[in-house]
């Protein structure tokens, strides 16, 4: 009788320790821990959070269970490749590596490894060229496109117009922060402004001589491509200059509610691109907080719902089970491989009825992806920080973004990448 | 006057607000350097873990709650009260005396006689123990801290600078509400310790332990109460940097800015850090103004390095340290 019970407990506690061996898997490179951890925390819970959705309300994708097992890389780039190599052999589908570095570091090697990288709204820009770059996909926008938007922007609140004016781009000193600069300065040659960069270098708690040079250069708009404590300290000092909040244009990961808070009141006004919708006035938010967070299977503690970042979470999440099962469909087959998830990646296609039936209607644009083109339609709008009524409102429509300056950038880009790696074009 | 002798001008006063800052946090370095030997690794986390507490307590968060929340499924985050500033100050500065007693008795007291570098070893420890502790005590969000102090553009230097030159100086009201409380705590720190039995004891052992003790001083009463002043001034730290980017993990990296400080002023000098700090905000506000736009900018980051390293050359033990000399 004794075996018994010890044979039943035994092969119970196997049942529940074990990993389902046909879950999808869609390893989270997490960072709850570190200096980025405030952006890392919310980004991770959305992401974990549809993925529960998915399995609460639909049962999976396709009647099969989705994993999200996490590793944490504390923003680290050494730590974030250790992820990627303990977690690739538990069947992993795709990866979204959370940060620029790591995306570096794991294209050759999720290439070779035929895993497809997804890096929306970070990552290197030129891998939107997917005769290039095979398996990264970074749609629906990336950092040139976020340069452009913003230039955009600008023009339509000048009349089309910025010959003479002053734009400063203030960004962090590293390879994320310096990406706008090319498609910066094309467009400056191309509509007639002065550029001026002003960096800052890591972790940016001190920014006194960056912001008495844009006090003594008055620039007509600053561009800010930001990240961690650099974000709250820019926003704090162009309120102690008192420069004009309207005209200082934060990148998507400068434009989240921890990032304005601070400065209070003052930060009233700031603007930050964005790729995808804000706030919880979406039906998926409801359905997240009934079979999620009211069910306690929420990450977090639930507080994030409806957060700039923890929407982003969700919405990389979504596209990744969009793809998944564009992939089943593709290949008739509910457990799919990395490899069929990356061909799911390539041929996906999001319309405003598909967003409408995910309970996501206006939350991001409608695009195709294509073998050459991963970087999707680069529609990006503009959002508005207001601190009485402590939220972030879209001011603009999802705008694209100027292609003709961009995509001859991305050809350079990416052909030189080619060329140093002998990579054959992949579309013909 | 020229344009840009206003703006070195208006560049040179920023750099002696910023230098003040820096020397905030140098100061809770020198003082337990100079009592017990030890340079404390993880001054920049007592930093943190200051300004969590306060602006913890002073919002009337739970602490640990998330721990909470995980392990008995209750959905608990704040008590549903406020704490006036002041009290909320008090408190904090508690919590820091109870971390000096803490780190004495369960870390310094056993290492009692171990070489120096051991002691050192045991702060990085006691570093990454913080750097996980502070977050799971009060999450890792970044916590707005306002305890009432004016932030932004002082309109009488303004005004009057443009009276005078017809450009109006950009400084920070905060960063002169900081330059007075370093003078004030640096006044009080000297009055405490030239006028005060326990300050009187302070320097005793920082001179000669063995003595020291020799004449009945408490060696731990001493560590506490030097680790409990260090806390106090990370407190101080912490409200000053916290204000002007809320209060989060990475305010540790402000311990970055004293290093440099430190090695210009002296491990063992408490005027030596206000010294130290003003010549390294100024030197690089300065340098970022006149170098910076020829070399691509961002020379903060290196600037206070390189001028540190060319002190250590011709005076290793800063402008104000104690010469060390060892028998061998």
């Amino acid at each position: 009788m004794t075996f018994k019970r010890v044979a039943a407990a035994s092969v119970a506690a196997l049942m529940v320790g074990s990993p389902v061996m046909a879950d999808l898997v869609f390893p989270s490179l997490s960072y709850r821990t570190g200096p980025f951890a405030a952006g890392g925390i919310p980004y991770a819970d959305g992401f974990a959070d549809y993925m529960t959705l998915l399995n609460e309300r639909d049962g999976g994708i396709g009647g099969v269970a989705v994993s999200v097992p996490e590793c944490e890389t504390a923003y680290n780039t050494e730590k974030g490749v250790e992820c990627y190599e303990a977690t690739k052999g538990q069947g992993a589908l795709a990866y979204n590596p959370l940060s620029t570095g790591i995306t570096y570091q794991l294209i050759p090697k999720a290439t070779a490894d035929d895993i497809p990288l997804y890096t929306p709204g970070y990552g290197r820009t030129s891998a939107a060229n997917g005769d290039v770059f095979s398996h990264v996909f970074n749609f629906p926008a990336n950092y040139w496109n976020g340069a452009s938007a913003a230039i955009n922007h600008v023009l339509d609140l000048n009349g089309g117009d910025l010959k003479g004016k002053k734009i400063v781009l203030l960004h962090f000193n590293g390879a994320y922060g310096k990406e706008p600069i090319p498609t910066l300065t094309k467009l400056g040659e191309k509509h007639g402004f002065d550029l001026t960069t002003i960096p800052i270098d890591y972790p940016g708690q001190e920014q006194k001589a960056q912001w008495l040079q844009i006090r003594r250069e008055k620039p007509d708009y600053v561009l800010f491509w930001g990240w961690g404590v650099m974000n709250q300290v820019a926003i704090q000092e162009a309120a102690n200059i008192r420069y004009p909040m309207d005209q200082f244009i934060g990148v998507w990961w400068s434009g989240a509610e921890h990032d304005v808070k601070p400065a209070g009141d003052k930060a009233t006004g700031y603007k930050a691109m964005t790729f995808h919708g804000v706030g919880s006035d979406y039906p998926v938010f409801a359905d997240l907080q009934k079979h999620v967070v009211d069910a306690g299977k929420a990450a977090g503690d639930g507080s994030n719902v409806g957060t700039v970042i923890y929407n982003r979470g969700v919405y990389a999440a979504m596209m990744l089970a969009e793809a998944a099962k564009k992939a089943q469909e593709i290949h008739g087959v509910a457990d799919i491989t990395s490899a069929q998830m990356r061909d799911g990646l390539e041929q996906l296609e999001i319309t405003n009825a598909r967003m409408a039936e995910l309970g996501m209607e206006g939350f991001g644009p409608e695009f195709k992806v294509s073998c050459a083109n991963h970087g999707g339609p680069g529609a990006i709008a503009i959002q508005q920080w207001d601190a009485a009524a402590g939220k972030w409102s879209l001011i603009s429509d999802f705008g694209g973004s100027d292609m003709d300056v961009i995509q001859p950038l991305i050809d350079a880009d990416s052909a030189a990448y080619a060329a140093e790696n002998k990579i054959e074009p992949q579309c013909n | 006057m020229p344009e840009q002798l206003l703006f070195a001008m208006e560049v040179t006063l920023n750099g002696l607000m910023a230098g003040v800052l820096y020397a905030l946090v140098a100061l809770g370095f020198v003082l337990i350097f100079k009592a017990s030997g030890i340079f404390n690794f993880a001054q920049g986390m007592l930093v943190v873990f200051a300004a969590m507490t306060l602006v913890g307590v002073q919002t009337g968060q739970i602490p640990f709650a998330h721990l909470i929340n995980t392990i008995f499924g209750t959905k608990v985050h704040h008590f549903g009260w406020t704490v006036p500033t002041i009290l909320a100050i008090i408190v904090a500065g508690a919590a820091m005396v109870f971390v000096a007693w803490v780190i004495e008795k369960y870390i310094l007291q056993h290492l009692i006689g171990q070489p120096d570098i051991i002691l050192f070893m045991a702060t990085i420890g006691m570093w990454y123990f913080m750097h996980g502790f502070a977050p799971l005590m009060w999450g890792s969000e970044v916590m707005k801290l306002d305890v009432g102090l004016a932030q932004g553009i002082n309109e009488t230097i303004d005004t009057t600078t443009y009276n005078w030159f017809g450009y109006g100086f950009f400084i920070d009201n905060l960063d002169i509400v900081a330059a007075i409380v370093a003078a004030l705590l640096v006044t009080a720190l000297v009055l405490f310790s030239q006028y005060t039995k326990q300050g009187r004891a302070l320097r005793a052992v920082a001179d000669d332990h063995s003595a020291a003790l020799s004449v009945g001083i408490s060696l731990r009463f001493i560590w506490v109460l030097v680790w409990s002043i260090a806390g106090f001034v990370a407190l101080v730290a912490g409200i000053m940097w916290g204000s002007k980017s809320g209060v989060q993990i990475s305010l540790a990296e402000v311990a970055l800015k004293a290093l440099p400080v430190l090695m210009l002023g002296g491990f063992t000098s408490i005027p030596g850090a206000i010294i130290g700090g003003l010549i390294i905000g100024v030197g690089e506000q300065l340098f970022e103004f006149a170098v910076g736009p020829l070399v691509g900018g961002a020379t903060q980051a290196w600037f206070a390095y390189v001028l540190a390293l060319v002190f250590l050359i011709f005076r290793p033990q800063g402008l104000f340290g104690e010469k060390i000399i060892e028998r061998v």
